[in-house]
Formats: structure tokens, C-alpha cells, sequence
């Protein structure tokens, strides 16, 4: 079969995310959600929290909260405490400000923070709605990050029908997506590189490294992550961060996400089930 | 005889179990047993040098700092059978030893690693240029092994490198740390007339996050975790080979079930990594229908392999002493979708691989001579596509690949094409293991042909006791795992002193074999580069640590 009727054959395989949910679902592990998210003593507390390796999990008298910046999806609280912590299968985990990735006790941080962050970001971006270019730089990754962020560009997700495309030159891009922990021979490039960049532009941290420093954090060589270093508007967790992840917060910080929807006459909530 | 050596010694000699060859095989597939040898640090060049005369694989230099301010340096080497570790000692404030890279050229890069985090230096290196962590000169150094850490943040110089060779018409290209396009942060220095490419060096510091120091923070729980993240693309391999040690220094076997789904998860993992290295062939041919396509398997590849487990790289599954649980997907299931998704990958791969405008670009580019690999010892599809068929899945087979046979792919013309060849072996190979770890699996286990979330498959069962983990709690000692990553050999050295980890070195092929990377570029272009990069198929968060 010649490759032009090899590229017709399987016909339409891209997801319609996110006008339409998507099926991607079954088994996925987008994020932890507290269950149980009532306090306890000083020991049920320390034993709760100690569960976590990169101590994303703190608890107090006002409840359990899960830091989704901090967690690596490891699993370790949903296999020790079910009682009180499981997978949510959405990845809708992007936030506009870091205390919007802490869940649980208390709901997802300041509400009128957010709204602020919201508000602010959507003035800033108003030019780029139809059309965004992506430059991509790696602070630390591990490597899988790289790939997912690739994976935006294969048929599945193809994120140019969105009008979003990713370019090589920083004179060219609108939003700058930075992967890894943030490592002390990246900071002079990472500067460079936002610096080169015209207004209006948008940073976003892909993965939990890149929002926190994950489990590699802290070493001789790493920072916490890339918002000491750069003014980070959209935060996306994940270690690393799936395609969907990324997708959805790139809408996010585009304030495409709810115009999307509408359009569709879907709602504003509801990830890709 | 300081306490380095002593400790050296010790783990050899104390246990009457682990005298010459103190571990048996256990794991996931291949394990290492491990030999241990002790030398004066003057003798190591020349202990090493003989071992690679009488056959052995010079397989990289490992330094640990130890409580007293010491220094152990442990050079592996891959034999026959086994792994042999030659240790030496250095007393505390001792900082030159004589260099192997004279006679053990392989060693070139290890000793510039050693000298970056230690700042021990070789005598009679060529050029101990600074490669992962460029520091100015009299800072301290995070000399991983020992109490602590320096504690802060060490920033690198990053000066640019000087141009190294001059003429009318040449100009330096920096490509990298930034790249044009989503790529891994590494730096290639480009010295070029335009197309001729006379000098090429790397540098990988940018990336360096002192994994190795992080290791030695972290609780055994914990460091299998870590071990996931050294290099994301092979989370599976490296959990594996860092779980191999323990396993070695508990004395445990992993249950049948646990080692097959090792490989079912494993193979997958080799398949994803050489369909990517295939996608950025295809980017570079301009074979935007294959490209298209290759990248659409590998995405069902992963959504599969997140199906199976809950992870599109398959982080969590492997832990020490086994794998954390069923698989939470039908077995039958998955044999069906992965029928699929073979004969879709077999057919598009196959017809790339009579596609004119493809191999022409491969063909002849990034050409590695047998001698050059073989006296470098280059590990994975790099190797044997210069025919060097080493594959730890073959050399030092454990169960279960002892009994689901295997063979090693080899190709002999040492170019991109080579490379290419060995891997569309390897997929075919790797579909069928994974289809034979699975069926025989769903056969023992009938279980695990339900569905999770029904009663049937919960008898399948967790924890100790069960088919998926026994308790493995390491005695003190060293040993090194090792596996077959989709990168090539990968290496963990292992070494537990008093319950913790003392030190956990991974040596992955990807430092390994990218220290071979300038010699792909005999007679070729800036063009090739991309093929020649793609075919190499290397992670720098593997060679940055």
C-alpha cells in the first residue's frame, strides 16, 4: 500500500478534546484527590503525611491537604490510606496560581486570588487567541516530559487544529513551556530565552518538577522548580504531565478553554472522560 | 588499611556465601552476579588494563566519598559471567591517582565525572575538561557517598567552550543548551566549514541534577521512585536494575508472575523507545505519512501500557523484590489490542524500510567502525548495530528470559541504517515477548483474564504471601543490577552500609555511548546530524545525572 492510502486508512483517529470529552480514561491516573479530608489527632496526622515521599501531603486540626504541585502520582497514600486518599481519572489539574494546586481541607486555595490571577492573565492574552506559538525549553526533565510534550503534535491530540504550534525561534513564541526542576545551569538560558520573547507572553510549568522539584528536589544543582526564575502563569502537575495535562492547561492559560466549550454547547466542567 | 578498604574487603570476604562470585541471580531478567577486587589505587590502571586484555568489557569508574573524608574508586567491568568491581582506595585528602584513560580509553569520560564531582584528579589524562558540573576552581565539591552534601546550591561556570580547531571559513555553532524544536537540554559545540563537520563536543551539564547525591537522601522505599526518574523514557529498566542489586543483597527471588510482567512491562518500554528513535528518523526523511503514523502507535503504545498499570511509562510497577501488584487491565484484553497494534507497526515499519527516500538518508550516515565500538565497549543498539552483540538479555540471561528465548539482533555496516535494522528487529522481537510473558501469565493466573473491579480478578491478590512481591531487605554490601535497557546496558551500582543506601550509582548506556557520538561524524554533514543523533536514540538526563 502506498503511503498515501496508508495515511487514509485508519480515517479520523484525533480526539475532539475539548469540545467533546474524550474516552481516554479507563485506568488513567490524572491526579490524588482526598477522600476523607477531615483532620485527626497529632498522630493520625503524622502517620497521614508521612505516607508521601516528596511530602506533599500535610495535615492539620483543619483537615488533609494534598499539595498536586508536590505529588509525583507515586500511589503510595492511595495503596496505604484508600481510606482517605484515591486517583481522580481527570486530567484537568492545571491551575492559574500554585495555591490552586493544593486540594482537600479548605477547597482548592483563595478564590478570589484565582479570580484575580484569572482575570489579569486574560487581559494579558487577549492578542493570542486564535493563534499560539509554543517554545519549548527543558530546565531538568527527565526525559518523559520531552515526550509528552511531542505527543501534543501526533494525530491523537494534534493541537494545530487548535490553532497552537510550536516554534523553534523565541522571537516567534507566545508562551514559553518549561519542563524540569529548574537546574542552576539552566537559569542564565531560561532567562535568556523569556527575555527574547515579545509581550504579551505566557509561562507555563509543565510538570511537577517544573512547579516544585518532585522527588529530585533538593540537590546541590536544583532549584524548587521554575517559578523562582521565571513569572509562571499557568501551572501544570504530573510527573510528567500527559499530553491531556499540558493541553489543558495551555487552553487554560489561553483563556480558551470555557469559549471552547460554549461553542460546543458543553459545559465548562469535566475533563476528558 | 583504611576503613574504605577494609569496607571493600569486607563485603567480599565476611559472608562465606558471596566469597569470589557472591550473588546469585535473581530479578527481572538479567542480573549480574558481582566479583570484588581489591588494589592499591597505583595498581588500578593496570588491574583494569589487564582484565580488558584477558576479554573483559571496561563498563565505567564509579568514586564514593566515604564518612572519613576517603575515597573509594570502583571500576566495573562486564565479563563472561558476571560483573567484576576493582576497588581502590584513596586516603582522605588524597586527590591524583594514576589515569586509566591511556590504556583504557573508554574510561575518558568517567574520569572527567569523577574529577567534576570529587574534584580527584587523573594523572596523564589526555583532558580533564569539565563535563557535568563545571565549577571554578577550589570550590567544594558535592562528592556523593558522603555526610551530607555541600548543602547549597553549587551554580557552573558557563562559559563558552574555546573553538578548538582554526582556519579560513570556520565558525562555531553552539547548538544547544535551548534547541530548535522540543528536545532534551544538551549542548553540541559545531565546529564547521558549512558542511564538513572537523570537531564536535558535547556538553551535558546543563541538565546535571545530582541524582547521585539525591540517592544517598533517600530511604530504600523512596529510591526506587528516584531510580524511575534518572532517566524518564526507561523508568521501567531502571527500576529494575536498581531493584536487581537489593534483590542480590537480600537473597531473594522474584516470583514468576512478578518477572514476567518485569518483561511484559520492559519490552514495552524498548518498543516505545526505538518506535520514537523510527519517529525522529521520519521527521528528518521528511516522511510526514510515516511520521504520522509511528507516533500514532507509540501513543497507543503508551495509553496501553497506562491501561496496564496506571502509568504511561510504567512508574510504580517495579519494586524491590518484585512489581506492586496485577496488572489492572485483562490480560486477554491486552493480548488483543497489542495484536493490533503489532501488525499495524509491522506493516507501516515495514514498509518504511523498502521506502528509497527513507534509507538513502541512513544509509552510510554516522558510520561507527567495529573497532571503534569494540574498543569503547559501546552498549545497545549502537553496538550491535557495529556488530558487537552484546545484550545483557543474552549474555548473563536470567529467568524469565532464560526460558522465553531470545536472540540478539546484530547488524554489521555500523550506520544509522544498522542502528535502524537492529531495532526494527528488536520491536518484532520485543511484541512477541511481551505476548509470550503475558499469555503464559494469563495461563498460571486465570484470574487475571476478568476485569479489574470484579471478584475474580481480586483473588489474583496482593502483597507478600502472593505471586507479586517477596520482602526484600538488603544485608550490607555492594552488588550490581543490571538490565537491558531500550538505551543499552544499564548498570546500578548498589552499595548498602548499616540498612541505608550508602551509595546508588546508575551507569546508563546513555553516558556510556554518547562519549561515541563525535566518532559517528567521520565524512559527514551538518544534515545528517539529526539521523545520526535519532539513531544513536539517547536520553542526556541518562548522561547528565
Amino acid at each position: 500500500m502506498p503511503w498515501v492510502t496508508r495515511g487514509l486508512s485508519d480515517g479520523i483517529v484525533t480526539t475532539r478534546y475539548p469540545r467533546r470529552p474524550d474516552g481516554y480514561g479507563d485506568g488513567f491516573r490524572g491526579a490524588v484527590r482526598t477522600v476523607d479530608p477531615s483532620g485527626g489527632d497529632a498522630e493520625e496526622a503524622a502517620a497521614v503525611a508521612a505516607v508521601c515521599p516528596t511530602g506533599a501531603i500535610h495535615v492539620d486540626r483543619a483537615g488533609v491537604r494534598l499539595d498536586r504541585g508536590r505529588c509525583i502520582l507515586c500511589g503510595r497514600c492511595v495503596a496505604e490510606r484508600p481510606d482517605r486518599f484515591a486517583f481522580d481519572p481527570s486530567p484537568e489539574v492545571a491551575g492559574l496560581t500554585r495555591a490552586s494546586l493544593v486540594v482537600g481541607a479548605d477547597g482548592p486555595g483563595d478564590a478570589s486570588e484565582l479570580a484575580e490571577a484569572r482575570a489579569a492573565l486574560a487581559r494579558r492574552v487577549r492578542a493570542l487567541r486564535r493563534s499560539v506559538h509554543i517554545r519549548h525549553v527543558d530546565a531538568g526533565s527527565d526525559g518523559a516530559a520531552e515526550w509528552e510534550v511531542n505527543a501534543l503534535v501526533n494525530p491523537l491530540y494534534d493541537v494545530h487544529r487548535l490553532g497552537i504550534f510550536f516554534t523553534a525561534s523565541p522571537r516567534h513564541a507566545d508562551l514559553l513551556l518549561v519542563t524540569g526542576v529548574g537546574t542552576a545551569a539552566m537559569v542564565e538560558p531560561l532567562q535568556r530565552t523569556f527575555e527574547a520573547m515579545p509581550e504579551p507572553r505566557v509561562v507555563l510549568a509543565a510538570g511537577t518538577d517544573a512547579t516544585s522539584g518532585g522527588l529530585v528536589h533538593p540537590t546541590y544543582a536544583t532549584g524548587g522548580g521554575v517559578g523562582d526564575v521565571l513569572p509562571v502563569d499557568v501551572w501544570v502537575p504530573g510527573s510528567p504531565p500527559s499530553p491531556f495535562s499540558l493541553l489543558h492547561g495551555i487552553l487554560l492559560g489561553l483563556g480558551l478553554l470555557d469559549d471552547r466549550r460554549r461553542a460546543a454547547g458543553g459545559t465548562s466542567s469535566g475533563g476528558p472522560r | 588499611m583504611s576503613d574504605a578498604q577494609a569496607h571493600a574487603v569486607g563485603t567480599g570476604d565476611t559472608d562465606p556465601g558471596r566469597s569470589a562470585v557472591p550473588t546469585t541471580s535473581s530479578g527481572p531478567g538479567p542480573t549480574s552476579a558481582s566479583a570484588q577486587v581489591v588494589v592499591a589505587a597505583t595498581d588500578l590502571a593496570a588491574t583494569v588494563a589487564d582484565q580488558v586484555e584477558a576479554g573483559g568489557r571496561f563498563a565505567g569508574l564509579v568514586a564514593t566519598a566515604r564518612p572519613d573524608g576517603a575515597t573509594t574508586l570502583q571500576a566495573l567491568l562486564v565479563r563472561a559471567k558476571d560483573v567484576a568491581v576493582i576497588s581502590a582506595a584513596l586516603p582522605p585528602g588524597a586527590e591524583h591517582y594514576p589515569s586509566l584513560t591511556p590504556t583504557v580509553p573508554a574510561a575518558d569520560w568517567y574520569e572527567r565525572e569523577v574529577h567534576d564531582l570529587f574534584g580527584i584528579v587523573a594523572d596523564g589524562h589526555p583532558g580533564l575538561d569539565p563535563l557535568v558540573l563545571p565549577l571554578p576552581h577550589g570550590t567544594v565539591r558535592p562528592r556523593p557517598g558522603g555526610p551530607g552534601g555541600p548543602g547549597r546550591v553549587l551554580h557552573p561556570d558557563t562559559a563558552p567552550l574555546p573553538a578548538e580547531v582554526a582556519g579560513e571559513g570556520l565558525f562555531t555553532i553552539p547548538y544547544g543548551p535551548v534547541r530548535s524544536g522540543v528536545f532534551e537540554t544538551i549542548e553540541y559545540l559545531v565546529e564547521t566549514f558549512g558542511e564538513d563537520i572537523p570537531s564536535l563536543r558535547t556538553r551535558v551539564h546543563y541538565k546535571h541534577r545530582g541524582i547521585d547525591c539525591r540517592f544517598g537522601a533517600l530511604g530504600l522505599d523512596d529510591a526506587v521512585l528516584l531510580a524511575e526518574r534518572v532517566e524518564g523514557t526507561a523508568s521501567v529498566a531502571h527500576a529494575a536494575a536498581f531493584s536487581c542489586a537489593i534483590e542480590q543483597l537480600a537473597g531473594v527471588t522474584v516470583p514468576r508472575p512478578a518477572q514476567l510482567l518485569r518483561v511484559a512491562h520492559a519490552e514495552l518500554e524498548r518498543i516505545v523507545n526505538h518506535l520514537d528513535s523510527m519517529v525522529r528518523h521520519c521527521e528528518g526523511a521528511g516522511q510526514a505519512v510515516a511520521n504520522a503514523r509511528l507516533s500514532t502507535h507509540k501513543e497507543r503504545l503508551l495509553q496501553l501500557r497506562s491501561r496496564l498499570c496506571g502509568h504511561r511509562f510504567g512508574r510504580g510497577v517495579v519494586v524491590p523484590g518484585g512489581v506492586s501488584g496485577p496488572p489492572s487491565w485483562p490480560v486477554d484484553t491486552t493480548l488483543s489490542d497489542l495484536e493490533r497494534l503489532e501488525r499495524a507497526v509491522r506493516s507501516d515499519v515495514g514498509a518504511l524500510m523498502v521506502t528509497p527516500s527513507f534509507l538513502d538518508r541512513l544509509r552510510k550516515t554516522g558510520p561507527l567502525p567495529p573497532q571503534v565500538v569494540a574498543e569503547h565497549g559501546a552498549v545497545g543498539p549502537v553496538g550491535r548495530g557495529s556488530g558487537l552483540a552484546a545484550d545483557v538479555r543474552a549474555d548473563r540471561p536470567a529467568n524469565p528470559y532464560r526460558t522465553l528465548g531470545f536472540e540478539v539482533a546484530v547488524a554489521r555496516d555500523g550506520d544509522a541504517l544498522a542502528r535502524q535494522h537492529v531495532r526494527v528487529t528488536e520491536v518484532r522481537q520485543s511484541f512477541h515477548l511481551v505476548r509470550q510473558a503475558l499469555d503464559e501469565l494469563g495461563e498460571e493466573l486465570p484470574a487475571l483474564r476478568a476485569r479489574p473491579g470484579t471478584s475474580q480478578h481480586a483473588a489474583a491478590g496482593h502483597g507478600p504471601g502472593h505471586e507479586w512481591w517477596t520482602p526484600a531487605v538488603p544485608g550490607d554490601g555492594i552488588a550490581v543490577g543490571a538490565v537491558e535497557a531500550p538505551q543499552g546496558e544499564l548498570l546500578y551500582l548498589v552499595e548498602v552500609a548499616g540498612g541505608r543506601l550508602a551509595r546508588v550509582k546508575p551507569r546508563c548506556a546513555s553516558f556510556h555511548n554518547l562519549a561515541l557520538f563525535p566518532a559517528a561524524f567521520q565524512g559527514d554533514i551538518f544534515t545528517d546530524f539529526v539521523f545520526i543523533e535519532a539513531s544513536f536514540g539517547l536520553s542526556p538526563a541518562g548522561a547528565a545525572g
